[in-house]
């Protein structure tokens, strides 16, 4: 038993495998955006005194959580094309994304709204600002400060699990290594280089949110305890 | 419904009854606070003093009787919460300072949201407050940088940006060690030297006796003695006797 791996006649596609390391980046970027707008949207709606909406979110966040990424793929990809609408597999992508991480989001900003003191919001009320008003200045900031690791580690798993997507033909990452090991029959040093790259993609967002966090939360860099 | 005629009270509580479930909090409390006045809640752990000041910011609402406080029906259901605090200020044993932002944003955030105040009015608004409250050095700080003291006179100035006419304390110093308690004590007599209306809960009797022009000493649930500052030294009822006499009034 021997193992011969021929790394060059892979390698030399390398404009293919960055194209899809691109692609996988940009699906994760507007998915994890977008899902976090989502997510927040229904951790709040969870909180509402209104039970319709927060009724709504909490069927929305425990249907998501209980089932497959790839089945809600299916599902928003056979359901938009039986509609009779046509978009791009990058759109349908982007947007199973988005509702799967809204999901998983939403839990773990309720965590953070949850986490903040009552005594914030009643001196909030007290000085007269309007529910809106506390959310956003008083509510937001420091709930995402308090699960903001939990939360990017929910988007870089995003990341991970947008390989999936190679399923509905959307040329991400693992769709360009299916093409390239069939293309080629070296699947296995196909796949070592795949997964180099998923490491490095992951380590690019994971740089992105520690940049990202000493913007959001400049007193933990005032402090010396960036997150 | 804007009466603020100088004959009528900032604040009124007639006959207020509030009860957390079974629980009797306030059983029929009445009291009233003239403009520029100093009044002082006091009485036992229990005895309804926190409640009774927190339903005047209608953090509570009531269950029975009347509450106004400058013009504004807090008792009624259709009160409009922003407009009345705006006209109250309240400042909390927890401080409560946004940990997220600086003292001066503390300060200035109300200001702007609020009141549409310009940023560069609302700065010049902050460094004034917190010179009031001599503290003018933290602008820039957070307030896990300042001590227990010092957030609580910050949080005494983000309220007094807001100009209220009237300032409530919800046992301000309770969390504070003697030393840090009397600088803000100290800050709280400036405030009530230059006309302040306020209404405080305090265990501090010293401070109490010293700076309030009346006393509201309750009692399980009701107002059970009220007079001038003195009645402290002479009360009348047994009760305020025994609370009085259990070594509170050493300072």
């Amino acid at each position: 038993m021997s193992l011969q791996l021929d790394f060059p006649a892979v390698l030399e596609r390398w404009p293919s495998f960055l194209a899809g390391a691109v692609l996988t980046l940009e699906l994760a970027a507007f998915a994890t955006v977008l899902g976090a707008l989502l997510g927040t949207l229904a951790a709040v709606g969870r909180g509402t005194h209104n039970s319709l909406i927060a009724g709504a979110c909490k069927i929305y966040v425990e249907t998501i959580r209980n089932t497959p990424l790839l089945v809600q793929i299916f599902l928003v990809y056979f359901g938009l094309a039986s509609l009779g609408l046509k978009f791009s597999a990058f759109t349908v992508a982007v947007t199973a994304l988005t509702i799967n991480v809204g999901a998983y989001t939403a839990e773990i900003m309720r965590a953070g709204f949850e986490a903040i003191p009552r005594g914030q919001i009643e001196a909030a009320e007290g000085l007269a600002l309007s529910r809106l008003q506390i959310y956003w200045h008083i509510i937001l900031l420091p709930a995402v400060e308090k699960v903001y690791p939990a939360l990017t580690s929910q988007f870089v798993l995003l990341m991970l699990a947008s390989s999936v997507c190679s399923q509905i033909s959307a040329e991400e990452l693992t769709a360009v290594a299916n093409y390239i090991q069939s293309d080629t029959y070296r699947a296995f040093e196909t796949y070592i280089i795949v997964a180099v790259l998923y490491v490095i993609l992951s380590l690019v967002m994971r740089a992105g949110f520690w940049g990202l966090g000493l913007v959001l939360f400049p007193r933990r860099r005032r402090l010396g305890t960036p997150l | 419904m804007q009466q603020n005629s100088s004959s009528e009270p900032i604040v009124s509580l007639r006959n207020v009854r509030k009860s957390f479930g079974p629980l009797v909090v306030l059983d029929g409390v009445s009291f009233a606070v003239e403009r520029g006045e100093v009044l002082a809640l006091i009485g036992r752990s229990g005895s309804g003093k926190s409640t009774a000041l927190r339903c005047i910011d209608r953090f509570e609402k009531v269950d029975d009787g009347e509450i106004v406080v400058c013009g504004h029906r807090v008792d009624r259901p259709d009160v409009d919460l922003r407009a009345l605090r705006q006209d109250v200020g309240i400042v909390f044993q927890s401080y409560n300072l946004f940990p997220h932002l600086t003292i001066e944003q503390n300060i200035t955030l109300a200001p702007c949201a609020v009141k549409g105040m310009a940023t560069a009015e609302a700065k010049d608004l902050a460094r004034k407050v917190l010179v009031q409250v001599g503290l003018e050095e933290k602008l820039h700080a957070y307030p896990e940088q300042l001590s227990g003291g010092q957030q609580q006179r910050a949080a005494i100035a983000r309220s007094l940006a807001m100009q209220p006419k009237v300032m409530l304390f919800d046992e301000v110093t309770s969390a504070l060690d003697p030393e840090l308690t009397a600088e803000v004590l100290k800050v709280i007599e400036q405030l009530a030297a230059d006309g302040m209306t306020m209404v405080m809960v305090t265990h501090e009797m010293g401070f109490a006796k010293g700076i309030a022009d009346r006393i509201v000493f309750m009692h399980r649930g009701k107002v059970h003695e009220t007079g001038p500052a003195s009645i402290l030294t002479s009360p009348t009822t047994p009760e305020l006797t025994q609370f009085v006499g259990t070594g509170n009034l050493k300072s």
